[in-house]
């Protein structure tokens, strides 16, 4: 469908109405004293509490602390999960050791073993990062190891046969061939760590939006509540949108971009 | 090639279970090598039996807490509010995706709504499901159902959106009704993707039954981790966080076979 055809623009009106009405009911409903503004406060209150921690800055301390904590987790964990997917799937040693391992450490809620890095790495940023690489891991390594193994072999029996060395190979057949895969592992592991990164900091402080929205709900201040979460959910979809357009940047020469 | 493997042939495997089980213990070895290291660290002294406990004592202490009957209720309060809200989020994802992908109108209203939630993390509602639901057994469940509900309602709109037109052309051409339209074409060919999305729910519960428990509960499995921890049971601390881990990968595997014994229909790809 064009982006400019009536149907998809009258489409993108209605659904801005949809939400404008959405915010109109919610400020309503809490003004009029349908709901009690402790259980919803209205929606101007919440934006002008975003504006006034925008005019301090703590609203960009703690979503920097937060993007900070859970870009270098996921980064530490594609950094170690990719290499390794790979292996796995162009060494059989490493496949026999992984296998197992991963297979089994795959489909655990990461999130239980929270308690254990407090107990080894005590509450700073390296037991949060650490708890964010480990929950990012096993979907990156799941994807690359699938996506590299299921690589046709035809195009890897013409590189060799045309003389191509191991490193050739990696960088013009390999990684090209099996990139759709491990980008769809990293887009499945970004939301999850997203979910341990908040989750972490609401059991061991130290800032960050989930700090400080844990923080905001034991005192009751409903309205910091709700603050937090409209900043979670601008940085959840700014991350993923982001990583969405990184997708469309890296395979434009792929298929699956082909204009509709 | 390194990638494809040695298959075995479909000869090897009359050779009697002792193949089998020698197969198995060379694929599970790993496992074994990763438990002897555990129980090494603790026994040489390189890493004290504080931080790491030995197999030897997490295993008595998972059987106190068994025979206590301490881990069998705490698991059944955590595992019955992730089934209600599971249970909740696969009825009403399913119907909401589908109403989705068949009634222009009806998609319009929901999707701003579905864009905005889906990619936005769901722990981060657990202090408003503190303000508004408290402490107990609601606040959980509704958790649970909105984290399970989101790729629900993505993967049901998905699955039902990709049915080739020509099947439904030729069903209501055959005179399907609407409803039956709906039974027996879109639901069959959407269904793939819809249990895709409910074994993505199903892991999403066992996250946020964990982590919503780990802030605000008085009972739970994840109750138990931190309240073992603060008392510095780590033994039993060590036992509960791998049954809850087992726990979710036991689901996750019976429900996979569920799956796959529900699509036997489907060709492989």
């Amino acid at each position: 469908m064009s982006t400019l055809s009536p149907a998809y623009n009258r489409d993108r009106l209605l659904q801005a109405l949809v939400l404008a009405g959405l915010a109109l009911v919610w400020e309503a409903s809490s003004r009029a004293g349908w709901v009690h503004p402790f259980l919803l406060p209205p929606l101007s209150d919440v934006l002008t509490r975003l504006l006034t921690d925008m005019q301090s800055g703590a609203v960009f301390v703690d979503l920097a602390l937060t993007l900070y904590r859970a870009l270098t987790g996921f980064a530490i964990a594609a950094v170690l999960a990719v290499p390794l997917g790979i292996l796995m799937a162009r060494r059989r040693g490493v496949q026999w050791f992984f296998d197992p391992l991963i297979s089994i450490g795959f489909p655990m809620p990461k999130i239980a073993f929270v308690p254990i890095f407090i107990l080894w790495f005590d509450i700073y940023d390296t037991s949060k990062v650490i708890m964010i690489t480990f929950s990012c891991f096993f979907p990156i390594v799941t994807a690359t190891y699938s996506g590299t193994s299921h690589i046709d072999k035809w195009p890897l029996w013409s590189a060799r046969a045309l003389g191509a060395s191991e490193g050739e190979l990696l960088r013009e057949i390999i990684l090209p061939l099996a990139s759709p895969s491990i980008l769809t592992g990293l887009q499945i592991a970004l939301p999850v760590g997203m979910i341990t990164t908040i989750v972490t900091e609401m059991l061991m402080g130290g800032s960050g939006v989930g700090g400080a929205m844990i923080a905001a709900g034991r005192f009751a201040d409903s309205v910091g509540v709700f603050a937090g979460i409209i900043e979670i959910a601008i940085l959840g979809m700014v991350v993923i949108r982001g990583l969405d357009w990184l997708r469309a940047r890296m395979l434009v020469w792929h298929p699956e971009n082909r204009a509709h | 090639m390194a990638g494809g493997g040695i298959r075995p042939l479909a000869g090897e495997q009359e050779r009697g279970s002792l193949v089998v089980m020698v197969a198995l213990c060379v694929r599970y070895l790993p496992v074994l090598i990763m438990l002897a290291l555990w129980e090494l660290a603790g026994r040489s002294g390189l890493v004290s039996q504080q931080m790491l406990p030995g197999i030897g004592a997490i295993a008595s202490a998972f059987l106190d807490l068994l025979s206590s009957g301490e881990l069998i209720m705490n698991a059944w309060r955590s595992l019955s509010r992730a089934a209600a809200g599971l249970g909740l989020a696969v009825m009403i994802g399913m119907t909401v995706g589908l109403l989705m992908a068949t009634r222009p109108l009806f998609r319009t209203l929901i999707n701003p709504l579905v864009r905005i939630l889906y990619p936005m993390p769901k722990s981060a509602l657990i202090p408003l499901v503190m303000i508004w639901f408290g402490l107990g057994d609601a606040s959980k469940i509704f958790l649970i159902f909105l984290g399970c509900l989101l790729p629900v309602i993505v993967s049901a709109y998905n699955g039902a959106r990709g049915v080739n037109p020509f099947l439904i052309w030729s069903a209501t051409s055959l005179g399907a009704s609407q409803d039956e339209v709906l039974r027996e074409i879109i639901l069959p060919a959407a269904l793939p993707d819809i249990l895709a999305g409910c074994r993505t729910a199903l892991a999403f519960s066992f996250i946020l039954m964990v982590s919503s428990e780990f802030v605000i509960a008085k009972d739970g499995l994840g109750f138990l981790i931190g309240s073992l921890g603060d008392g510095g049971n780590y033994p039993a601390m060590f036992a509960v966080i791998l049954t809850v881990a087992g726990t979710g990968f036991v689901a996750d595997r019976l429900f996979g076979s569920f799956v796959s014994h529900r699509l036997r229909w489907k060709e492989q790809a």
